[in-house]
């Protein structure tokens, strides 16, 4: 291989697999500023070596190794310095140990262990999703804070307090036991719901950047699919896929929301469909699944149907039927009632809503008045369909849905 | 990304220590600085003499006004500016905290502005082409 051959592998490395060594390194060192350090310096070490030496067999472990040598040099100076603290002494001791070569699946597993740990349930989760994004995605926090509408500095003095809070809590960088690991897929699994929606359903921010998490949240589904075949796994990269296959289609030249029924549905990916469907198929066959792949199974169903006259709603209703059994939730029941509603027509779907705007949790949510006023225009009650829009353009905070609501209601008064 | 650190200090406190302690904190810096720069996140730095020496210019009336002292009269005052290169502001923040001139001192970081550099260098450009 020539010399800008080895470089250009070099580059191409770091774009896809500097988190995995970086991951790697922050087990061994047990520290994410050291193992950030190491990692830059042994991709500068490659640089250097490899155009004069050739490529090593396993890069991946090359680099690894390279970035713990590098990290006990960068001890031993300090050490020179007089700044040695006891546990890097330690640490330095059990590195000079560890010598063996690293098989690359083990390098492969790394990012997973990383994102056990950076979703622990003693981290705040509002800590969670950013950490996650930036130590086992490799996202800036400038990046992160551009998607999710924050400031660099508020977010940076999270992921700080985040990263203190794994080394002073002493968090294990390791997949849970068995017998935990139900509980912390949850919390990994949500975290990477949250990554996925904040691409996907916020329409405020860089449209880039967005895309980046969307894509993020599936890559990291897949790797947890790769390392654990847990059908809610299986349901959520259904669940993202099948979301995502509509991406092209949800919004209009000018960023406005177009709802799935006019949706253009020949620009649907038809690849990510077919693979979000095989998902379901799966995880539906091991009778063990749960929220996600109910809700995958709903969006399948819509997949399925050539025009939104022709969606088979008796499926869809008796899907989130068994959703609400497994989580209760006003906002489900909401989306039930808007099925009930084109099984059975406006009257039933209408019963159902004015029972749960009843209840508080729904009294606020714009969502819920926005369905109610569709389907009083579908029943021939135009008067009391411009009451409940107007309630829901009160509630709507985001720019797209609030023009969303102003056309409708523009469209009644015309 | 290019950050610009600003490094304060209590001048009193400073003005007390004796000359080995002086040299011996500003040596932890030096290396310090070294290896940042080994690693190629120096891009310069620039120590500042006692805030005393300093003179703050302002408008009042249309006219320029000189006084003497720095602009702000606190406790801690601006003693050096560091810039930075970092991947991300947590980038910076986990290079600076092992910076010894932080025990001295408060450290700002501040990204640079990358919008107004960039329309800075182009004129710097334009004047270097014009004169060619």
């Amino acid at each position: 291989m020539d010399k800008s051959a080895c470089i250009a592998k070099v580059e191409d490395l770091y774009q896809r697999d500097s988190r995995k060594v970086f991951a790697t390194l922050v087990r061994l060192l047990g520290d994410f500023e050291l193992a950030e350090e190491a990692m830059h310096e042994a991709f500068a070490a490659a640089l250097q070596q490899w155009p004069e030496q050739g490529l090593p067999h396993n890069p991946l472990a090359w680099l690894v190794s390279a970035g713990k040598f590098k990290a006990l040099d960068g001890i031993r100076r300090k050490q020179k310095f007089g700044q040695l603290q006891p546990d890097l002494q330690r640490l330095a001791e059990e590195l000079g140990e560890h010598q063996e070569y690293m098989a690359e699946q083990e390098i492969e597993d790394e990012r997973l262990r990383l994102i056990f740990t950076c979703c622990h349930p003693a981290i705040d989760a509002r800590i969670q999703v950013p950490l996650t994004l930036r130590e086992v995605c490799g996202l800036t926090t400038e990046e992160i804070a551009s998607a999710f509408l924050t400031q660099p500095a508020t977010l940076a003095q999270r992921i700080v307090r985040g990263k203190a809070k794994i080394r002073d809590a002493r968090i294990p960088f390791k997949i849970p036991e068995l017998a935990e690991l139900p509980a912390r897929l949850d919390a990994v699994l949500s975290v990477i719901y949250l990554i996925f929606n904040e691409g996907y359903s916020a329409s405020a921010g860089d449209a880039a950047i967005r895309r980046d998490l969307s894509d993020e949240a599936i890559r990291l589904t897949r790797l947890v699919l790769e390392l654990l075949p847990d059908p809610e796994v299986m349901g959520l990269l259904a669940l993202m896929l099948l979301h995502e296959s509509r991406r092209a289609a949800r919004t209009d030249e000018n960023g406005d929301l177009v709802l799935l029924e006019d949706q253009d549905r020949s620009v649907w990916d038809r690849q990510m469909i077919e693979e979000g469907k095989q998902l379901v198929r799966r995880a539906l066959a091991t009778r063990r699944f749960g929220f996600y792949t109910l809700q995958a199974a709903i969006s399948a169903v819509h997949a399925d149907a050539a025009s939104p006259q022709e969606t088979d709603w008796h499926q869809i209703v008796a899907l989130y039927s068994l959703l609400l059994q497994v989580e209760d939730s006003p906002i489900i029941a909401l989306n039930r009632a808007v099925a009930v509603a084109m099984r059975d027509g406006p009257g039933a779907g209408l019963e159902i809503i004015d029972q749960l705007l009843r209840h508080k949790e729904l009294a606020q949510y714009h969502l819920a008045y926005s369905a109610r006023g569709e389907l009083l225009r579908r029943s021939g009650q135009p008067q009391l369909a411009r009451q409940a829009y107007a309630q829901a353009l009160s509630l709507a905070k985001q720019a797209p849905e609030r023009r969303f609501l102003q056309a409708r209601l523009a469209e009644l008064d015309a | 990304m290019k950050f610009v650190c600003l490094g304060y200090l209590d001048e009193n406190k400073f003005a007390n220590l004796s000359e080995e302690e002086g040299q011996k904190m500003m040596n932890a810096c030096f290396d310090y600085d070294d290896e940042l720069r080994r690693k190629g996140h120096f891009l310069g730095g620039e120590a500042l003499d006692w805030s005393r020496k300093a003179v703050t210019l302002r408008t009042k009336n249309g006219q320029v006004e000189v006084t003497d002292g720095p602009y702000a009269e606190t406790k801690e005052i601006l003693g050096g500016i560091l810039l930075l290169e970092a991947r991300d502001i947590n980038h910076a923040i986990s290079l600076m905290s092992a910076h010894p001139g932080v025990k001295v001192g408060p450290f700002e970081i501040r990204p640079a502005d990358e919008q107004i550099n960039r329309l800075i260098a182009e004129r710097g450009a334009r004047l270097n082409t014009a004169q060619a």
